[in-house]
């Protein structure tokens, strides 16, 4: 197993990658040479120069500091929705699939519902209750990628329940909690950490759709959404303005993707569906 | 099937009720109220009016009354554009934005099957290379930075076609063409994946084994299973359809139902909230519902009855 992923080199550049991004995100303040609220540190709007290597905004705020620390939002965001909708999503669909009938009847109804909501009418609503802040973000992506998960841990469930493993942990008289969660659960970690990684890159994404829409944290904080949102207005004078924030983007994306990829590759070689999501 | 129908009919009530309900109340919960603009109202003025609109009685019974006119067919009409219809308001922004949709679903079916087919057929060639990092890069390019980048390239550097608006043909091509690469990248992907699959099935190599050419193997026997899992796909990619609308919407500036969606919530204009929640309602339930008949067309297997 070690082996496998160590040969991979998708998944071992893909990882390479994203660990970086993860530790100029937590450095951001050192590696960034300007702060990201920094108003007139250079000329306003001046495109990129060996000074400032991505340009400056509108108010002549270093734009690379900015995506630096954009990106500790971004890649915050992106981590603690999917470690929300993995938790609930499991919970619920582990619980819906191995007691079944009325139980699952009932669950599933309440999935379908919130899977039917319209993600942006409910991101609107959180916002206008709880403000617009990392909460209200949180919660209306939570929100509606957690019946994803169910829906994936359900069916595993359903397959697994009927397994000669589970039969001898009835026949040894073992409680169905300690049944479902120490050892149906443990075996289907494979499938659900694929899913994980690929819902990660999609909460990112929605986020940055949120930020972009307006909906998102607001000025001076700012996400790669955000980001692009600002650069946005002066499209076609400014492009370094939607470009740069939308790259950071990209490469995010790209090494999500890749490590999904490798790691479906590696740990659930059965399944083969790919990244399938909505945003 | 009649009673598959009832059944998803029935549960589609359910759910679609709950989004009403929930809208409604969820909105009434936000601070501010439709009124509260840059002006202040004298007290009596403010009572006034919400007397007119029926503000100021319980929240039940408002509900109530707003749903006996949804029952007679009527929408209210906006409090922010005064005395319009909401309507006519959605009348007149929904065309634009189901007809991006549209465009987009369909190029992005077409485009998407027709990549995927190629790039499994002509398997490990450079047309399977570059079909698929075009695919990759669908999927993981934010839909505003492909927009950038294609107003860049087609108005500002080629000059081919309008940056923006909503007026005649060309000035479609380059909102469709955004919003359809993402669903067109992910179809494209799947295509490939399960039509590879079954390509390594028993009955392909039977079919083979009769002596029939392979152009009729892959797309007489092999493609039609392949599709299945590309239907299941459909549901979320219609409801990704609709927020990238959104977003597309607003770039290109369409005078389509997504400018609505959020500055109504905003100015607090309850009737033409309601009336947004219903068409995107109505509009996804009826995706939904497509699809599952879908699959019984494609695959005579799957039994509705049983299912579900």
């Amino acid at each position: 197993m070690r082996n496998r992923f160590l040969q991979d080199k998708r998944f071992l550049t893909s990882s390479i990658l994203l660990a970086a991004l993860c530790v100029l995100a937590l450095i951001a303040p050192i590696a960034a040479p300007y702060s990201y609220d920094a108003v007139g540190v250079g000329p306003n709007l001046a495109p990129p120069s060996p000074q400032f290597w991505m340009g400056t905004d509108v108010l002549g705020r270093d734009l690379m500091s900015r995506i630096l620390f954009g990106a500790r939002v971004s890649l915050a965001v992106g981590f603690c929705t999917a470690a929300f909708s993995l938790v609930l999503g499991t919970i619920t669909g582990a619980v819906a699939g191995y007691f079944g009938g009325r139980t699952d009847r009932v669950l599933m109804t309440v999935v379908d519902v919130f899977s039917i909501f319209p993600m942006l009418l409910l991101a609107i609503l959180v916002s206008l209750v709880l403000g617009r802040g990392f909460a209200g973000i949180f919660l209306s992506i939570g929100l509606t990628t957690w019946v994803t998960q169910a829906r994936l841990v359900r069916a595993l469930v359903l397959q697994a329940r009927e397994l000669p493993y589970v039969e001898a942990g009835r026949a040894i008289g073992l409680s169905h909690p300690s049944i479902l969660f120490k050892h149906i659960l443990p075996n289907l970690l494979g499938p659900m950490v694929v899913s994980l990684t690929f819902q990660i890159p999609n909460n990112i994404l929605t986020e940055s759709f949120l930020s972009f829409t307006g909906l998102g944290l607001q000025p001076p904080y700012a996400s790669w959404g955000t980001l692009a949102n600002e650069g946005f207005r002066g499209l076609l004078s400014y492009p370094h303005l939607m470009i740069f924030p939308g790259l950071a983007l990209f490469i995010t994306m790209i090494g999500f993707h890749f490590l999904g990829d490798s790691l479906r590759d590696i740990l659930d070689p059965k399944s083969s569906i790919g990244s399938h999501t909505h945003s | 099937m009649f009673q598959f129908l009832m059944k998803r009919l029935l549960q589609t009530f359910y759910t679609f009720a709950f989004l009403i309900v929930a809208t409604f109340f969820l909105l009434r919960l936000a601070p501010g109220g439709p009124f509260d603009g840059d002006k202040v109202w004298p007290p009596e003025v403010k009572a006034n009016i919400d007397a007119k609109y029926g503000l100021d009685r319980p929240l039940v019974s408002q509900f109530l009354s707003w749903a006996a006119d949804l029952a007679r067919g009527d929408l209210r009409e906006s409090f922010h554009y005064i005395g319009t219809p909401v309507r006519e308001i959605i009348s007149e922004a929904l065309p634009p934005s189901l007809l991006l949709g549209g465009w987009a679903l369909l190029i992005a079916l077409v485009m998407g099957i027709a990549l995927g087919v190629l790039s499994a057929w002509k398997r490990r060639t450079w047309l399977d290379f570059s079909a698929m990092f075009l695919a990759v890069s669908g999927i993981t390019l934010p839909t505003f930075l492909i927009a950038t980048l294609l107003v860049l390239l087609f108005s500002s550097y080629l000059g081919w076609l309008p940056p923006a608006l909503w007026e005649d043909r060309k000035s479609m091509v380059l909102p469709v063409l955004t919003l359809s690469f993402r669903p067109l990248a992910i179809i494209a992907r799947m295509t490939r994946t399960t039509l590879l699959e079954v390509l390594h099935a028993d009955f392909i190599r039977t079919a083979h084994s009769k002596g029939l050419t392979e152009t009729r193997v892959l797309f007489k026997h092999a493609l039609r299973n392949a599709l299945i899992p590309v239907v299941t796909l459909l549901a979320p990619i219609t409801a990704s359809l609709i927020t990238g609308s959104y977003v597309v919407e607003t770039i290109f500036q369409i005078p389509g139902l997504g400018q609505h969606f959020v500055t109504s919530v905003i100015d607090r204009d309850y009737p033409l909230v309601m009336g947004m929640t219903l068409t995107f309602g109505v509009v996804l339930i009826l995706c939904n519902l497509a699809v599952d008949l879908t699959y019984g067309l494609i695959d005579p297997r799957i039994r509705l009855e049983k299912d579900s």
